[in-house]
């Protein structure tokens, strides 16, 4: 079976797309609100100093979200990682 | 004469709403990147020669879908606020997100005007925007503006007369109304039409004959009742009927306010309904899923509309602010910079008020000098002069000369860095320490504003979305110390640990003693976040997002003015309106004799044994009592006590001021647990009062009372006991 992969798999640089939220209630709300819908492109462009969280360039904008949101936003990795 | 339009201002935070506003207004509303500052409407005049209008500016949001308090207001604002326009401002450098929230207000609204601001660094950033194409797609008005140079104002309020004589605006009229594929685009009233997928337009389908239904109905009635002759200029049947599909509690009270009915209630919808709702259900859209549809629907929108009117020269326009970001938070400068930047701004508040410091006092007490001349020539009797001269005179000058120089100094620098856009990377960089303590990031906001005003931090606390650890951001604001409590730990520092003798060197240590202290502080406010969350506010992190802004460079002229007129001066204002009448008080406190002490002494006295267990003395922990109203006044009560009498001595040197507390038994056990208690002890009765209005319950202010008192005194006990020990 094909692994599953979330935002927290990419680092600093790499690129995704958005493939499903599996968050419920208000983060999930919230997470629509900032343009996470499927399809959408995403980056992470940074890490906190004391490594969590992250930021993602998301729709022009940058956007920290911690680990384990991040481990509800399902994605799928580009070609070729 | 005309009646009054009402024209709303929306728009994302922090893309130059407010200066929009004010320019429109020339009102100083300083809204700023303080997150949450506007959570209420704000409201302006304006008039041009045709009409005179009412600006309200409404709190910066992404999306309309209400799922914060800010949220709500504005949308209920755009909703039932009966505005003849909005008027949606916009960011130039990240127009599509921002399109997001213009989609929403037309969906709504048919009277909407958009102002692209920031069109001169967008341009910077090689991105350009084709406002006529961005008008044509919209069907509405579209304003290229520089809001800061004021530009593009004068087009808006053109705008705005042209929208108010058309009534409905015409644009839409010579703007295809049909899209491509032959859809109709807008509604009768020129409300925009989103394009939903099947399922979803099926269910409106059957649902919007329904509401319509119910508003001419209602329409009817408040003809009757001649509340109004005008339409309902709120939102229309298509929206109603999608938003009785993706149901919400919050929205309800709104539309049962508009309609003055239970719009589930009237028999058109309840027929209607589960028609629909059975329809989505067999699509397979549950409420999570039709709301991420809806979402969908709205972005592609937004992206489609953005190909057509925005260009971007380079692929990414952002490497620049990812550099600095890559500094700023990066893993081993991330801290440093943070502490040094802290460091820095304490040094040059410590050093640039010193002279301007000196010399307020000097000529603030010459003139003191004067009065008392002037009450001897009168020949007033000496208690009038002891009370207006001794008292509230001398009190009040101190408060001006010790805290207007370093508040000028502090406001402005501190504002910059908010301009700058660097506040919102310190809660990034510290998000992780307060997930460990089981808050939220957002704390680390308004510990930051607690530096300028705790009540001020504790207001901010609003930003916070979830009560627990909003209550936990409340109860440990005030162990930051405010404007008030640095001049007191400035000058007790500067005394006791570093010697008076002036130079960079000596600012220098103060600075670093004072940023100390501070952490001091911060650490505190861990301990006490962690031991809430273990113990009396249980809970686990909520989830939480936040946004880094583009960094922008500042305004350094108008940051001035405005932190000063703003900040400063409404500080300073309230001080002095405490400071004066306690200023009277205590001067009759230590001028009224119980037997041969005055009433001061005799209660500092009974306080001593107590106050020493703490490294303190009854003086010092009377000041604190009485400084209840503002922390400003603790040192001229300490000073004004032991002079006992009130005779005149000039404390304008600091050397003096040691002096005579050297010869009331202070040590440097006194400075430190002095120090250490003005960091931590009750809050100021202002920021008392904010926190019983925020939390709405006196436990709860109380609570904030007692957990900084408590840390206070168990610090101050534990070093006056070591150092006993060993002395």
């Amino acid at each position: 079976m094909k692994k599953e992969f979330c935002l927290n798999d990419i680092h600093p640089g790499q690129k995704a797309v958005i493939r499903e939220l599996k968050a419920d209630g208000s983060i999930h709300r919230r997470l629509l609100d900032i343009g996470l819908v499927k399809g959408t492109k995403v980056e992470c462009v940074g890490r906190s100093p004391g490594g969590d969280p992250c930021a993602f360039l998301i729709r022009g904008a940058v956007i920290a979200i911690r680990s384990e949101d991040c481990g509800n936003i399902m994605i799928q990795l580009p070609e070729g990682v | 004469m005309d009646r009054e339009r009402v024209v709303a201002i929306a728009g994302n935070p922090n893309v130059g709403k407010s200066t929009v506003f004010n320019n429109l207004t020339n009102l100083h509303q300083h809204t700023g990147n303080w997150p949450g500052k506007t959570v209420v409407n704000a409201t302006g005049y304006c008039s041009t020669e045709k009409f005179s209008y009412k600006m309200v500016d409404i709190p910066g949001t992404y999306s309309l879908m209400a799922h914060s308090a800010e949220e709500e207001v504005a949308r209920d604002f755009i909703c039932f606020g009966d505005a003849d326009a909005v008027v949606v401002v916009c960011d130039a450098t990240c127009l599509e997100r921002n399109l997001n929230l213009v989609l929403q207000t037309m969906e709504i609204t048919g009277s909407v005007i958009v102002c692209v601001n920031l069109l001169d660094e967008a341009a910077k950033k090689g991105i350009h925007i084709d406002l006529d194409a961005l008008s044509k797609e919209l069907g509405v008005p579209v304003i290229g503006m520089v809001a800061r140079d004021g530009k593009g104002i004068d087009e808006l309020l053109d705008t705005l007369d042209d929208m108010m004589d058309s009534e409905r605006i015409t644009v839409k009229a010579v703007a295809v109304c049909c899209a491509d594929d032959g859809r109709r685009m807008y509604d009768s009233d020129g409300r925009y039409r989103i394009c939903y997928p099947d399922a979803v337009e099926q269910a409106i389908a059957i649902l919007e004959p329904a509401a319509e239904a119910v508003l001419e109905e209602t329409a009817l009635q408040y003809e009757k009742c001649r509340i109004g002759q005008r339409k309902l200029k709120g939102p229309g049947p298509r929206w109603l009927a999608l938003k009785l599909l993706d149901y919400d509690s919050a929205l309800d009270e709104g539309v049962r306010t508009y309609l003055q009915k239970d719009i589930c209630q009237e028999l058109p919808v309840r027929e209607a309904l589960p028609r629909a709702e059975k329809l989505l259900a067999q699509a397979g859209l549950d409420q999570k899923r039709l709301e991420e549809e809806i979402v969908s629907s709205v972005m592609a929108t937004a992206e489609e509309i953005s190909r057509a009117a925005v260009a971007n020269e380079k692929e990414r326009s952002d490497l620049k602010d990812r550099k600095i970001d890559h500094i700023l938070t990066g893993k081993w400068l991330g801290y440093p910079i943070m502490a040094v930047l802290l460091m820095v701004i304490l040094w040059l508040t410590i050093t640039g008020a010193n002279y301007p410091s000196q010399m307020l006092s000097k000529a603030l007490f010459w003139v003191q000098d004067r009065l008392t001349e002037f009450f001897r020539y009168m020949g007033a009797p000496a208690w009038l002069h002891g009370m207006l001269v001794l008292g509230v005179y001398r009190v009040l000058a101190w408060v001006v000369s010790v805290m207007l120089p370093p508040m000028a100094i502090f406001f402005p620098l501190f504002t910059l860095l908010e301009d700058v856009g660097y506040l919102p990377r310190i809660a990034y960089n510290l998000d992780k320490p307060f997930k460990k303590c089981c808050a939220c990031g957002k704390q680390a906001l308004t510990l930051c504003m607690g530096f300028g005003c705790n009540a001020a931090g504790v207001t901010g606390c609003r930003i916070i979305d979830s009560p627990r650890e909003r209550l936990i951001a409340i109860l440990t604001n005030s162990l930051v110390p405010c404007n008030g409590r640095f001049p007191t730990l400035i000058a007790i520092i500067t005394m006791f640990f570093i010697g008076t003798s002036k130079g960079a060197g000596t600012s220098l240590l103060s600075a670093i003693l004072l940023t100390l202290f501070i952490m001091l502080g911060v650490g505190m406010t861990f301990l006490v976040s962690w031991l809430l969350s273990r113990t009396i506010l249980k809970g686990v992190p909520s989830s939480f997002t936040l946004e880094l802004p583009p960094y922008r460079r500042p305004q350094f002229g108008k940051v001035i003015v405005r932190s000063i007129f703003d900040r400063t001066l409404f500080v300073l204002g309230r001080a002095v309106m405490v400071a004066a009448p306690a200023g009277l008080f205590i001067w009759a406190a230590a001028n009224i004799f119980v037997g041969d002490q005055s009433l001061l002494n005799y209660c500092a006295a009974m306080l001593d044994p107590f106050a020493r267990l703490f490294g303190l003395d009854g003086v010092i922990l009377i000041a604190f009592i009485l400084g209840l109203p503002a922390n400003e006044i603790v040192v001229p009560i300490i000073i004004m006590a032991y002079m006992a009498q009130g005779s005149i001595l000039e404390m304008d040197s600091l050397t003096e001021m040691r002096n005579l507390f050297v010869s009331h038994g202070w040590t440097w056990v006194t400075a430190v647990c002095t120090t250490l208690f003005s960091l931590m002890h009750w809050p100021c009765s202002t920021t008392l009062l904010t926190i019983k209005k925020e939390t709405g319950s006196w436990k709860w202010t109380f609570t904030a009372l007692v957990i900084p008192t408590l840390a206070g005194m168990v610090l101050c006990f534990i070093v006056a006991q070591t150092a006993y020990l060993f002395i």
